[in-house]
């Protein structure tokens, strides 16, 4: 288990730095015929021009991090973790509410064949709708409808609701497929018990449902960041990961590789909620997740 | 077997459940940057304060300084209200959160709170505070580039989403056609496209994108880009300015809340104040934007920004916050012109008493309302606006 994780560890390691050299050594040939040469008309023309101002050096990127930012007191580390935490916080909510509503409309679609069928369009057209086009409506509305709630309303719940949005989707579409995923001799036997429908959801359909679950689940912890993120861009919730990107494009003529280290934590923060749900399918599944899900 | 993954996973969820808890309630006044945006209701202010919504159009940043200004200096506590200020963001459209109760006040662009209030919202502008506009067209010196006539054939930059509508009337103006005889290119809202050489004039605020230039390392020097190395065309030079920052209020509730019209008066006053404030001491206010957490680069771009601004507003002949009938004229011209508006705005679309009284009320504090001898400062100009 633990050799394993090291070697996980290390491929990964090996591959961002790899990833790395590519990029210098496509800045560095650019630079060496100064872009736009003839025989290499791709360089700087269709693919990235080399410069400073559009591809700054990865060690000017990395010591970016440890530099104090001006109006604060902060280096840029610093202030990228705790945007983190803050689109964490959204991000954590709308998994949670995504999980359980998700997890809901599968139950009610995997009991009744008629609502599956007229349900089941609407759940798929709903990820059509654009979030931008929805973010400012739930804003509002949150700011000035949610005052049934014991506890006050924050804009930053409004981000969640966006959050939720994306994430109820692969949770109801896979826990839907692992309700269902129960072989019919297995269903057959619960029939022969005189088993209720409850109880056959509890004691088969439900458990096997779980690594279906997982699946979901990893899909839909990035794409609870992804939705938090295009929220706080949207919304102006007064921060959040999404809000300094967003923020450092528009700088980003007097600091690029502000920019670029910002959308490197947005990516940390992606690959951490993923690693932690992996590691929770780990700790419920043991080895039996792999062959579960074919 | 079968149940005790069950149990497992319940048993992870609880403890995840837990964690998360905990986390929660260290955050909610640890490391959130943007619990300003949220209403605390009456904690420990007196009661007799009017709680009071303002919806800005973007990020704190000194463009709102007269603001944050009479939120720290205590003017609008001085005039009975308990002020939050709302940030923006890119799909908030503050005349929508206006008109929906979303807030009670909202700082807009002119022609940004006309296109909604023809589309039904009631809304209307009660003291036009920026008496200028900020939009700039900017191109390196090399290119020739002087007057809106040098733009024929070349690449323009600007960032569209009703950004545009200054330099359409101005290509107009000097007999082009915006479709035809120059090529329109979508711009970030960043100078890149015009250093990178895609864009041959490139558009600015004054107060932001142009300062970036001059914040930034002309590669070909190794020094900071110089004001002689750019030429600018000003749209308020050429006769296409379009008003920019108002104070925007909701015209059914002025009309049917007296209490309403009386906190819009005290608001106004308050935030004049700031910005008369801010017009005598700039280094002050640039101090209090960037101590609320201006995300929007260092000190010295916000110090240039405030200098800019204030040259936005200062001199205001007819009072600050004021309406100027002829600018005002112009916008609307300039956007029926465009397609903007349908047609001219009726009569209620703004209103001056609110402003007057406001402005009444500071002079007879002695308060300068005019800055008749305003002029521009100089700011020292800093590499990224650190």
């Amino acid at each position: 288990m633990l050799q394993r994780v090291t070697r996980q560890v290390v491929v990964f390691a090996v591959f961002v730095v790899l990833m790395g050299f590519a990029y210098s050594g496509y800045k560095a040939f650019g630079q060496s015929i100064d872009d736009k040469q003839h025989d290499w008309w791709a360089v700087g023309s269709v693919l990235p021009r080399t410069d400073d101002l559009n591809m700054p050096p990865i060690l000017d990127i990395l010591a970016e991090f440890n530099v104090i930012q001006g109006g604060t007191d902060k280096v840029l580390g610093r202030l990228l973790f705790e945007e983190s935490l803050f689109t964490l916080r959204e991000a954590a909510l709308g998994f949670a509410v995504g999980t359980v509503v998700g997890m809901g409309i599968a139950m009610a679609l995997a009991r009744s064949k008629p609502l599956e069928r007229g349900l089941l369009p609407y759940v798929v057209a709903s990820q059509t709708i654009p979030l931008i086009a929805i973010a400012p409506i739930v804003v509002i509305w949150g700011r000035k409808n949610v005052d049934f709630m014991p506890w006050e309303w924050q804009d930053w719940m409004s981000v969640s609701i966006i959050a939720t949005f994306l994430t109820f989707f692969p949770v109801a579409v896979n826990g839907l497929r692992g309700l269902q995923s129960p072989r019919p001799e297995n269903l057959e036997l619960m029939e022969s018990y005189a088993a209720s429908w409850n109880q056959t959801l509890w004691r088969l359909r439900l458990p096997a449902s779980v690594p279906y679950l997982f699946a979901a689940l990893k899909i839909a912890a990035t794409a609870s960041i992804v939705g938090a993120i295009v929220g706080e861009i949207s919304a102006g919730v007064g921060g959040g990961l999404g809000r300094r990107i967003f923020l450092e494009a528009q700088r980003y003529t007097t600091g690029p590789e502000r920019l670029y280290a910002s959308v490197i934590g947005s990516a940390i923060l992606g690959i951490f909620v993923f690693l932690v749900i992996t590691g929770v399918e780990r700790l419920v599944l043991g080895h039996q997740g792999r062959e579960a899900v074919t | 077997m079968k149940k005790s993954l069950l149990w497992r996973l319940l048993a992870v969820l609880l403890v995840f459940g837990l964690f998360a808890a905990a986390c929660g309630d260290d955050d909610d006044d640890g490391a959130a940057a943007g619990d300003d945006a949220a209403d605390d209701t009456g904690d420990d202010e007196p009661a007799e304060l009017t709680e009071v919504a303002l919806q800005l159009q973007w990020v704190p940043q000194s463009q709102f300084a007269g603001y944050f200004a009479a939120v720290e200096l205590g003017f609008y506590e001085d005039v009975g209200l308990d002020v939050t200020v709302i940030e923006g963001g890119v799909d908030i459209v503050p005349a929508t959160v206006l008109d929906s109760g979303g807030a009670d006040f909202a700082i807009s662009w002119v022609p940004r709170g006309l296109v909604p209030r023809e589309e039904g919202l009631n809304i209307t502008n009660i003291a036009q505070v920026f008496q200028r506009s900020g939009t700039l067209q900017v191109s390196f010196a090399d290119s020739g580039i002087n007057s809106v006539d040098d733009l024929e054939g070349k690449n323009v930059g600007n960032w569209g989403f009703g950004n545009e509508f200054e330099l359409f009337a101005g290509l107009v103006s000097a007999g082009l056609d915006p479709t035809g005889d120059v090529t329109l290119v979508q711009q970030d809202f960043n100078m890149t496209a015009l250093i990178n050489g895609d864009i041959d004039a490139a558009q600015a605020m004054i107060y932001n994108e142009y300062a970036q230039l001059l914040e930034t390392i002309n590669p070909d020097t190794g020094e900071l880009f110089q004001p002689e190395d750019l030429t600018i065309i000003d749209w308020n030079d050429v006769g296409t300015a379009m008003l920019n920052d108002a104070i925007w209020a909701d015209a059914d509730r002025l009309e049917d809340d007296a209490d309403y019209r009386a906190t819009a008066v005290a608001f106004v006053e308050a935030s004049l104040k700031g910005w008369a404030h801010c017009r005598d001491n700039p280094q002050e206010c640039t101090d209090i934007v960037v101590g609320v957490g201006t995300p929007f680069g260092g000190p010295a771009h916000q110090a240039w920004m405030m200098n800019e601004v204030n040259a936005l507003i200062w001199p205001s002949p007819g009072g600050v916050g004021v309406m100027d009938d002829a600018l005002y004229a112009q916008t609307v011209d300039i956007a029926t012109s465009q397609g903007i508006l349908a047609s001219a705005p009726d009569d209620g679309a703004f209103r001056t008493d609110i402003a007057e009284e406001a402005v009444a009320n500071l002079e007879a504090q002695g308060i300068d309302v005019t800055g008749t001898g305003f002029t521009k400062g100089v700011v020292e100009i800093a590499e990224g606006g650190e």
